[in-house]
């Protein structure tokens, strides 16, 4: 036995403000001052200039002893406050991925692989070495030394190190759970894996680079909202510059000072200053509900989503179907018909077999679950479609109704056409038939119920308010899948679905401007996966799917496509709510400085003074002050997402409208005036 | 205010109401090339034009194609007018045998009549010949208008087709508006004019002896017929200098209100030709009530403030609302509804002397023009203007119901964020700026008559007003090289540099799927949204020129009530 090391769990979630977080927070914030960094947003470059400006002006008072040393200094101060607090908006953002991105690496100790070559003969290689192609064997304690599919064998892995999750799970070879990734630990058995990824691009470096943000490209909606508000940006600075020579016909000169003060408390620094902390945060909530999201794009995507494709097992309902039903065929004993059903299923392990042994046995039947002696137990499969035992020379058989009538003819039985509707009933009911059959005689039929998943109705009544439409994808017959698409509350569905029927919806729902998110985990799901708008693919899936999905949810749970399509609605409102906010802003703010700007030239306009701030320095500094505040005031909205409830828009638009629109004409102008109160209190202008 | 002036208001509204459906179901068919009550006069007209100019009127244009044609069309017709107004002289019906215009002005009146402008820094009645005002100015005050109309077609087209990669066609849109829209009605307003007693003649000027016994000099020409589509068309610019307040031009108080009707239905009816257009009339409705609430809130101000008076008066012992610069025929209710009807629009034309309001009164027909002739605006231009506004509102606010924001399920992305930016820029930069050189250049100021925030009012009405191609004069500044040549070019700009983000937004709107609506879907025809897009016409659009608007009429009006005047 091979001691065991203990495994490092991925910490899954972790308070926003941590004070690691913090503190490295907050010394982000200074490096970002980096005019290069400021450059990629033109709102708070603009800031930082007028921040440079100002203290130039600030040391020239001091140096010539003219001017006012103290206002502007204050101004100054409070300019690079206000570049600093969305620099540490930003970074307290990150700040989470960032710890994460360091566990990960931790992570990715280099191991020795153990490496198969054609020949079969094993070498020890460093796991740098490894190739896309290459084959290794991994043993039970040994860490999975680079990302691939297995090949041989099945093993129990340990990928808490990825997921989170403690409880290990079962990787094999064939089928959708072949996916192995570096990283992870096998806890049993030996597999041998195809790696599928050369070093530096393995799904844990993808992971690292994600989580961190380092290759953060702007999303489509970003970059458009940038250009609105570096357009009012622009709009604001010629109001202002032009203000200069104004101020020179009224005869009141302004200083640069009082005119960059202006400037930088019009244009949109709220929303500017958080616009990609809210981003961040984003996809950063996404990874806390553990799915890694491939892109902000992707998020975004995913609140714009028009179409939800779900597959019914797994995601509708839950994966096993249940025996409600034994229906004797005309002149059997249902008794009789009850008894060779249990026979018929006691060797057959799957849930639907487990089920009627259990419905057998509640409707009376005696048994000890040990099949007679001498019987022998045919198991499913897909070529027969039925399943059942031979007891001394007498055959039973259960399966699908269509196979089930060909075997009867075959062995020379003439079945009837008695049980063709109740076959149908079931059906069109959403169950799933199967004719039970001895020999030459049908004798009963089962009815298999797919048994709907817990509050998903619910879900759907809530997607449905937000306006997405869900559609139900099935390998059932129309019939079957119209039953459980009604009774799930589903809008639509598609029956008897093969991967092209799949794609053709998908390209169909696109083709007419619809958005389309699906999940899926199978080789046969990866084109689909890479056609939809948004591709969620189960980690416990194949390594194809997971890289043709844009998000992969490491808990492998087909439902939480919903959740993900959540906060990508949370993060455009966070964006519209305090765009509206910042807007909306002005209107004081106006009022707050043009009164004080022309005090002595005009002292009429003192009229316009509605909050009667106490002086010209310290209406014009308030503002400022309320400006830089309201940046640290609005960081866990924005890192939070403003409130989401599943609604239709116009309620959402209402309610939002009133909150951040008429709130944002109202808040400044309490807060400036608490600002002043404030300053002249202390004396400070 | 009282309740006789408030009546007027109301019927005239009302009567521009009625018109909203009929003439804009009209105007729709008119621009989906559908057939017409009128189709069997004009069909063979249009057939000729298209034969005889080579136009294939089913070709359909990109974009850009229909840009191109739009400048082509324009820039020929300003060389046309250019060339008319500088050889007049040598030309027949000179009745009255006017020189030619000097350049600089001849420049700058053929910008503003081929940018719907009208700005006039002439007098019609001592400068021009009956062939210029005929051949030269009817014909721009029909053509622009009918290419703003066209501009604002080729919009809605974008918005309403899909996949698509063209606009239609700019030379069809053209012919079509000035046939099937302008022409019939500007026949029938002439006819209803000449009734009320605007003359319509070719003959030289009257000398005849008044009542007093003094002799006076009667101004006679063609002048019904281009009073008619000086309104009709948000024109504006007068026959003579007097414009609306002469007895010529504005007979009656019928003709009066009349041609505040002509100013505004048009402008008013398009709302519902776009809203049939893009088969949701609501989606017209809701601009037409937007507009209306805007043109509301302005009359209250500007009417108040006239009808309350010049404090400075009232300390004489006269009582009564602001008399000055104003028609007594129409008084104070009836100068205060046109002005605000003449800057809502894009017309210009008057009826009494904005410079003579009171400050807070003057100040209305300003922040109209500074939202960037939107309330109802100029035919067509209003429309596409407004436009530009409802896509800034449905990204900032449509991104609130946490959707990529759609607009009639088009998405708003990247391109046209830039290109509705673009066109809002426009009006600040075009207005904001040259004011500030002028107002600090000694070329600014020599003409200028009232110094102080009186003074800084007029500078900044003047380039207000080019701008938005309403061609309305505050007055008080006088021409002058500097002014001839940076209104010209400001009057050029506030149109072409507009229309290109309008069509190139037309353009990638029209290349784009449309989503259908659903219940998440934000909708731009609630009563919210008509309150969000008033929220972001007063924010982005007035605020703006809050500082430049509080350094004129706004200290102007706290300094009057102290008494002081300039």
């Amino acid at each position: 036995m091979i001691p065991q090391r203990r495994i490092e769990r991925r910490p899954k979630s972790r308070s926003l403000f941590d004070s690691a977080i913090v503190t490295r927070a907050i010394l982000d914030s200074f490096k970002k001052l980096d005019p290069r960094w400021q450059a990629r947003n033109p709102v708070m470059f603009v800031v930082e200039i007028g921040s440079v400006v100002t203290s130039g002006f600030f040391i020239y008072d001091l140096v010539s002893h003219t001017g006012h040393p103290g206002f502007d200094f204050a101004i100054a101060a409070w300019l690079w406050f206000t570049v600093l607090f969305a620099n540490f908006a930003e970074a307290v953002a990150e700040g989470r991925g960032k710890a994460q991105a360091d566990y990960l690496r931790r992570t990715k100790s280099d191991t020795t692989a153990k490496k198969v070559d054609e020949q079969g003969r094993i070498s020890q290689v460093p796991s740098t070495a490894l190739r896309k192609g290459d084959i290794v064997q991994v043993d039970a304690g040994d860490l999975i030394p680079a990302d691939g599919d297995v090949i041989k064998g099945a093993a129990s892995v340990d990928e808490s190190a990825i997921t989170g999750e403690s409880a290990p799970v079962i990787r094999e070879s064939g089928g959708d759970r072949s996916a192995v990734t570096g990283g992870t630990r096998v806890l049993s058995d030996q597999i041998m894996v195809r790696v599928s990824a050369n070093p530096g691009e393995s799904f844990l470096d993808r992971m690292i680079s994600l989580v961190e943000g380092a290759q953060r490209q702007k999303t489509p909606n970003e970059i458009a909202l940038s250009i609105l508000l570096a357009g009012l940006t622009i709009i604001f600075l010629i109001a202002v510059a032009t203000l200069a020579p104004f101020s020179i016909y009224a005869g009141s000169k302004q200083t640069l000072v009082v005119l960059i003060a202006l400037l930088v408390c019009l244009i949109p620094t709220t929303i500017g200053g958080l616009l990609s902390a809210i981003g961040i945060a984003g996809m950063d909530r996404v990874m806390q509900r553990n799915v890694l999201a491939m892109s902000g794009r992707a998020v975004e995507a995913a609140g714009d989503v028009d179409t939800l494709l779900l597959d019914k097992t797994g995601t509708i309902t839950l994966g096993n179907r249940q025996a409600v039903e034994i229906i004797p065929a005309a002149g059997i004993d249902a008794k009789d018909a009850s008894r060779v059903a249990y026979v018929s299923s006691i060797p057959d392990e799957t849930p639907e077999g487990r089920s009627i042994v259990a419905l057998a046995q509640r409707s009376g039947v005696d048994g000890d679950g040990e099949l007679p002696a001498g019987a022998t137990f045919v198991p499913f499969s897909a070529y027969t479609r039925m399943s059942g035992v031979d007891i001394n020379g007498t055959k039973i058989r259960k399966g699908a109704p269509d196979a089930i009538l060909n075997w009867v003819r075959e062995n020379g039985g003439a079945p009837g056409t008695e049980l063709s509707s109740e076959v149908e009933r079931i059906a069109r009911s959403g169950g799933t038939p199967l004719l039970l059959a001895r020999d030459k005689m049908v004798l009963g039929a089962i009815h298999l119920k797919d048994i709907l998943k817990p509050s998903m109705t619910e879900r759907f009544e809530r997607l449905r308010a937000m306006g997405i439409r869900t559609v139900m994808i099935t390998g059932d017959n129309p019939l079957t899948a119209a039953a459980i698409a009604k009774e799930a509350g589903v809008d639509d569905f598609l029956a008897e679905a093969t991967p092209e029927t799949k794609m053709e919806l998908i390209k169909r729902e696109q083709g007419s401007g619809r958005l389309v998110a699906m999940t899926g985990d199978g080789t046969n799901d990866a084109p689909a996966l890479a056609q939809a708008d948004v591709g969620v693919a189960m980690n416990s899936g194949t390594q194809a799917a997971k890289e043709a999905a844009n998000m992969v949810d490491l808990d492998s749970d087909p439902t939480k496509l919903i959740e993900v399509v959540e906060i990508g609605k949370q993060l455009l409102m966070t964006r519209g709510a305090l765009t509206t906010f910042s807007i909306a802003n002005d209107v004081a703010k106006y009022f707050a400085i043009l009164p004080a700007m022309f005090a002595t030239a005009y002292p009429v306009m003192n009229v316009l003074n509605v909050m009667r701030l106490s002086t010209p320095q310290s209406a014009i500094l308030s503002a400022v002050i309320f400006n830089a505040l309201i940046i640290i005031a609005l960081i866990p909205l924005a890192l939070k997402g403003v409130r989401y409830r599943p609604r239709g828009a116009s309620a959402v638009l209402r309610e939002n409208v009133l909150i951040y629109g008429v709130g944002g004409i109202i808040a400044p102008f309490i807060g400036i005036k608490l600002i002043d109160l404030i300053l002249a209190a202390l004396h400070l202008t | 205010m009282t309740t006789v002036g408030w009546t007027q208001a109301i019927i005239l509204f009302l009567l521009v109401l009625v018109f909203v459906k009929p003439l804009g179901s009209y105007m729709a068919s008119v621009l989906s090339g559908e057939r017409t009550w009128l189709s069997p006069v004009f069909v063979p007209v249009e057939r000729v034009i298209y034969r005889l100019s080579g136009v294939d009127e089913t070709e359909e244009m990109t974009w850009y194609g229909y840009m191109f044609a739009v400048l082509a069309f324009s820039a020929v017709g300003f060389a046309f007018l250019y060339v008319l107004l500088r050889t007049q002289q040598w030309l027949p019906l000179n009745p009255q045998h006017f020189p030619n215009m000097a350049p600089d002005l001849a420049w700058n009146t053929a910008v503003s009549f081929m940018t719907n402008t009208n700005w006039q820094f002439y007098s019609g009645e001592s400068t021009l010949s009956y062939l210029t005002q005929m051949a030269g100015l009817a014909w721009h005050n029909f053509v622009s208008a009918a290419a703003g109309i066209a501009l604002a077609a080729a919009l809605i087209r974008g918005i309403a087709r899909t996949s698509a990669k063209s606009l239609g066609n700019f030379w069809a849109d053209l012919i079509r508006t000035c046939l099937y829209i302008l022409l019939p009605i500007s026949i029938v307003g002439c006819l209803i004019l000449v009734m009320q007693g605007t003359p319509q003649n070719f003959q030289p000027y009257q000398t005849v002896k008044s009542v007093e016994g003094f002799s006076q000099t009667l101004t006679g020409g063609p002048m019904a017929s281009q009073e008619v589509i000086k309104e009709l068309g948000t024109n504006g610019g007068g026959f003579v200098n007097g414009n609306s307040t002469s007895p010529n031009e504005n007979p009656t108080p019928f003709s009066d209100l009349f041609e505040m009707w002509l100013i505004l239905v048009i402008g008013a009816g398009l709302t519902y030709t776009y809203g049939k257009m893009v088969k949701d009339t609501r989606q017209g409705w809701a601009l037409f009530t937007a507009m209306s609430i805007l043109f509301f809130a302005a009359l209250i101000v500007v009417y108040w403030a006239e009808g309350a008076g010049n404090p400075a008066i009232h300390h004489l012992g006269v009582a009564g609302g602001n008399m000055e610069g104003k028609e007594v025929r129409f008084g104070v209710a009836a100068s205060a509804l046109w002005a605000n009807v003449t800057t809502a629009t894009s017309c210009g034309a008057v009826n009494a002397w904005h410079d003579s309001f009171t400050a807070l009164g003057g100040l209305v027909p300003l922040v109209n023009m500074q939202l960037g002739e939107i309330i109802f605006g100029g035919v067509g231009s209003g429309l596409y203007a407004k436009l530009m506004f409802v896509i800034l509102t449905v990204f900032i606010a449509g991104l609130m119901v946490g959707r990529t924001p759609e607009f009639l399920g088009k998405k708003i992305e990247r391109r046209e964020v830039t290109f509705a930016m673009l066109s809002i820029l426009v009006t600040p930069l075009l207005v904001l700026v040259p004011t500030a050189v002028a107002v600090v250049i000694p070329a600014g100021l020599a003409t200028l008559s009232n110094n102080g925030p009186h003074g800084f009012s007029e500078i900044l009405y003047a380039f207000t007003s080019t701008n938005a191609n309403n061609g309305s004069a505050f007055g008080g500044l006088g021409p002058n090289l500097f002014y001839n040549i940076t209104t010209g070019t400001n009057m050029l700009f506030g149109r072409f540099a507009e229309v290109i983000p309008v069509l190139a937004l037309a353009g990638a709107l029209a290349g784009k799927k449309a989503v259908p609506e659903g219940p998440g879907t934000f909708t731009t025809y609630s009563p919210i949204f008509v309150a969000l897009l008033i929220g972001t016409i007063l924010i982005v659009g007035a605020l703006t020129f809050l500082p430049a608007d509080a350094l004129g009429p706004i200290v102007e009006h706290l300094l009057n009530l102290q008494g002081k005047t300039f």
